[in-house]
């Protein structure tokens, strides 16, 4: 591997800081700060997971709830037996491994084939674990009781989203990512350099799958209660669709500049107008689209590249990218 | 002027903040939070049965001038948020609730799974948790887990088995046969009413001659009555979700399925049912039920019609407005704001409630109503597990 370079260096620096920072939240407020914080902190991780394989590919998955639902299944089932961190690891294999036998299956499907398999998977999981509890367990609801506080899962999502990070950016840096932008930019040409475009598609959204599905056994103790509905609630990934595109999806930290306004915005509106919540995100989203079509890191691009107009250094800038 | 009133109210909340934050006074209002689906898969189920109910309670307190906190009267401030039907959103709702408006007392939350996923947030802050509206058969465990918890609507195992023995009563006068068809929605509630109803189907010596269970948001019921139709049972039972609940009702009509009992499960007790219905509810079994004809009963769906413009529910809308009055008798009775002196006025009052007398025995409540029936436009109950007041029976004649 190469050495880092000193602007990489720099930026390894500040997220380090940046997530130190960070991590002190539950020091200062454990009470309605701290749970906006992990709202925040879970749709950073899903959204973030999310683009590593939709940002390269342009593939929209609405498969988010499935391998979250599976997650949180997973910590539900076996709470009473295993310890927690090994939940954690049975999770990710678990969804892993799902995302592997659906991207073999379908990420020869492009488009919206894929877009409307992807939805009809969350469901179809969702179908089958309740089928598997009614006609082998008593009821459907599991109880996932530990003694564990909005604190731990804070910081528990905040190391995941530090691998997720440290992850996407060497993949960004192997041939993989490079082989990966090829296919985003044009799929017949990465064919015929020889880039394997099914295998490559494989591997990440396998990779995706795994962090969305531990992220669902971390949010499992919050549930406390783990039920089809709750678990595989499809509004998880439309929400997560939404974020990271709404933030833009062209870089590792994009999604986030989605994540954190929206969260903000949305908890606004639902606890000032919580009659109109629905109208008002309604409004609120076509605003959005219709201002900020590319996205906040689009509109931030835009506003660097204006600036670099009046220089050469942003033509410089978009070499060494 | 105006500035100094804005100024004053900032000073007044400050010191309200910091009156409230230490041992309670009685001074000014109780801020009473509520945080419920307003959208989302169970905002319909909230608007008939939460929200009106409690938007009454408040406006009765304060039309009394208040709740009597040791002499002082103090009024209601009700602070509302949608948790758009997510734990997630739910959570977060009961912390600013807790920690940013600070408020006296959370009325808790709407639906089984959102109960018990806020349930460890409310006790960690030592708020009483009078749940309504969830059945689970986990009631015992969870007052052991949080004994600031509540329950009051009963257990699903309840529902199951009174509803089994209603139908052994009507067997056993000759109203119905033995054969029994029985159908349930693939999701909580459906599934574990299944699991204890037939077992105990066939202790009491029916013959269940059909059974089959559906996902959730199923449309089409066609095959799933004609099966039934073709089985030629007596009985029908469906334990359904409000969705389903119609739909099959529906289909039954439209197949005149040729039943002589008949029962639907959640939102049976509906007045959107009799509504969409007409004259086929009538005679239709269902879940929940309520002393239907009694004065209290009558007297609280006038009252909540002219007060907030919708009919209650004839299940948990009386109960979750029953949940409130306990609140406010063991404020009175506790004659603070402090929260374990209410926790505890809670455990060992006795209360004058629209349900009748209610005292908790051991943090539940024993006696409830799980089955009630359409007959002539009012859903009375005709099982509960003791409540007193049942009405009887009727088979069901015919759909229209």
């Amino acid at each position: 591997m190469t050495r880092l370079s000193e602007k990489e260096l720099r930026i390894a620096v500040l997220a380090i800081v940046g997530f130190a920072a960070v991590a002190t939240i539950p020091l200062f407020d454990d009470g309605y700060y701290l749970s906006l914080s992990v709202n925040i902190a879970l749709y950073a991780v899903l959204c973030t997971a999310w683009t590593l394989f939709s940002g390269p590919t342009h593939y929209i998955s609405l498969a988010t709830a499935a391998f979250f639902g599976i997650g949180t299944y997973t910590v539900g089932l076996g709470i009473d037996v295993l310890p927690f961190p090994v939940l954690l690891v049975i999770a990710a294999i678990a969804s892993g491994l799902l995302a592997g036998l659906v991207g073999v299956a379908t990420l020869r499907l492009s488009g919206v084939y894929f877009v409307i398999f992807t939805l009809g998977l969350a469901e179809l999981v969702r179908q089958v674990v309740t089928w598997l509890q009614t006609n082998f367990t008593n009821g459907v609801g599991l109880y996932v009781f530990t003694d564990m506080g909005e604190k731990h899962i804070f910081w528990m999502l905040l190391a995941l989203a530090a691998v997720v990070y440290v992850t996407g950016w060497l993949i960004n840096r192997s041939r993989l990512g490079f082989a990966m932008r090829i296919i985003g930019n044009d799929e017949l040409v990465a064919r015929h350099v020889g880039i394997d475009v099914a295998r490559a598609k494989v591997i990440l959204f396998v990779v995706s799958g795994a962090f969305i599905g531990v992220t669902g056994a971390i949010l499992a103790p919050r549930f406390a209660y783990v039920e089809p509905p709750s678990a595989f609630n499809p509004v998880i990934s439309f929400q997560v669709v939404i974020m990271a595109l709404l933030g833009g999806t062209g870089r590792l930290w994009a999604p986030l500049l989605g994540v954190i306004p929206f969260t903000i915005l949305f908890d606004q509106i639902s606890s000032r107008f919580p009659n109109h919540t629905s109208l008002l995100i309604g409004v609120a989203f076509m605003a959005i689209v219709y201002f900020l079509p590319r996205g906040v890191s689009g509109l931030i691009e835009d506003l660097r590249k204006v600036r670099g107009d009046f220089g050469s250094a942003a033509k410089a800038k978009e070499a060494v990218r | 002027m105006e500035r100094r009133t804005l100024m004053k109210t900032f000073a007044a909340t400050l010191l309200a903040g910091a009156v409230l934050a230490g041992p309670a006074v009685a001074e000014g209002t109780i801020k009473i939070g509520a945080s419920a689906p307003k959208t989302g898969p169970l905002a319909g189920g909230s608007a008939v049965t939460y929200w009106p109910a409690i938007q009454l309670w408040v406006h009765d307190v304060n039309e009394r001038g208040g709740i009597d906190v040791g002499g002082t009267k103090m009024k209601v401030e009700l602070i509302e948020y949608d948790d758009r039907t997510s734990n997630e959103e739910a959570i977060k709702n009961i912390q600013r609730l807790a920690t940013v408006d600070k408020v006296d007392f959370i009325i808790p939350p709407y639906g089984t799974g959102i109960n018990l996923a806020t349930a460890p947030l409310i006790a960690k802050y030592g708020y009483p948790h009078i749940a309504v509206t969830a059945v689970t058969d986990g009631v015992d465990e969870f007052a052991d887990r949080w004994p600031n918890s509540f329950w009051t609507l009963g257990t699903s195992t309840a529902f199951a088995t009174t509803l089994v023995d209603l139908l052994k009563g009507m067997r056993d006068a000759g109203q119905i046969n033995d054969k029994v068809a029985v159908v349930n929605v693939a999701d909580a509630f459906g599934i574990e009413l299944a699991n204890a109803g037939k077992p105990a189907l066939k202790d009491a010596g029916f013959d269940i001659v059909y059974e089959t269970s559906y996902p959730l948001q199923q449309q089409d019921f066609a095959p799933i009555i004609s099966s039934a139709k073709n089985a030629n049972p007596d009985t029908f039972i469906a334990f359904s979700y409000p969705g389903d609940t119609f739909g099959l009702t529906k289909q039954a009509a439209i197949a005149d399925l040729p039943v002589k009992a008949y029962y639907v499960g959640v939102a049976t007790a509906f007045p959107a049912f009799a509504a969409a219905n007409g004259p086929a509810a009538n005679g239709v079994l269902g879940a929940g039920g309520v002393n239907a004809a009694s004065d209290k009963y009558q007297d609280f769906m006038k009252r909540q019609i002219e007060v907030t413009g919708s009919a209650p529910d004839f299940w948990a809308s009386p109960v979750q407005y029953a949940s409130l009055e306990v609140l406010e008798q063991a404020i009175t009775s506790a004659g603070t704001l402090d929260k374990a002196a209410v926790i505890d006025a809670i455990k060992n009052g006795t209360f004058d409630t629209i349900m009748g007398e209610w005292k908790f025995d051991h943090n539940v409540i024993r006696k409830y109503w799980t089955v009630g029936q359409w007959q002539d436009g009012v859903f009375h109950g005709v099982a509960s597990t003791g409540v007193g007041g049942e009405v009887a029976p009727i088979v069901k004649s015919g759909w229209n």
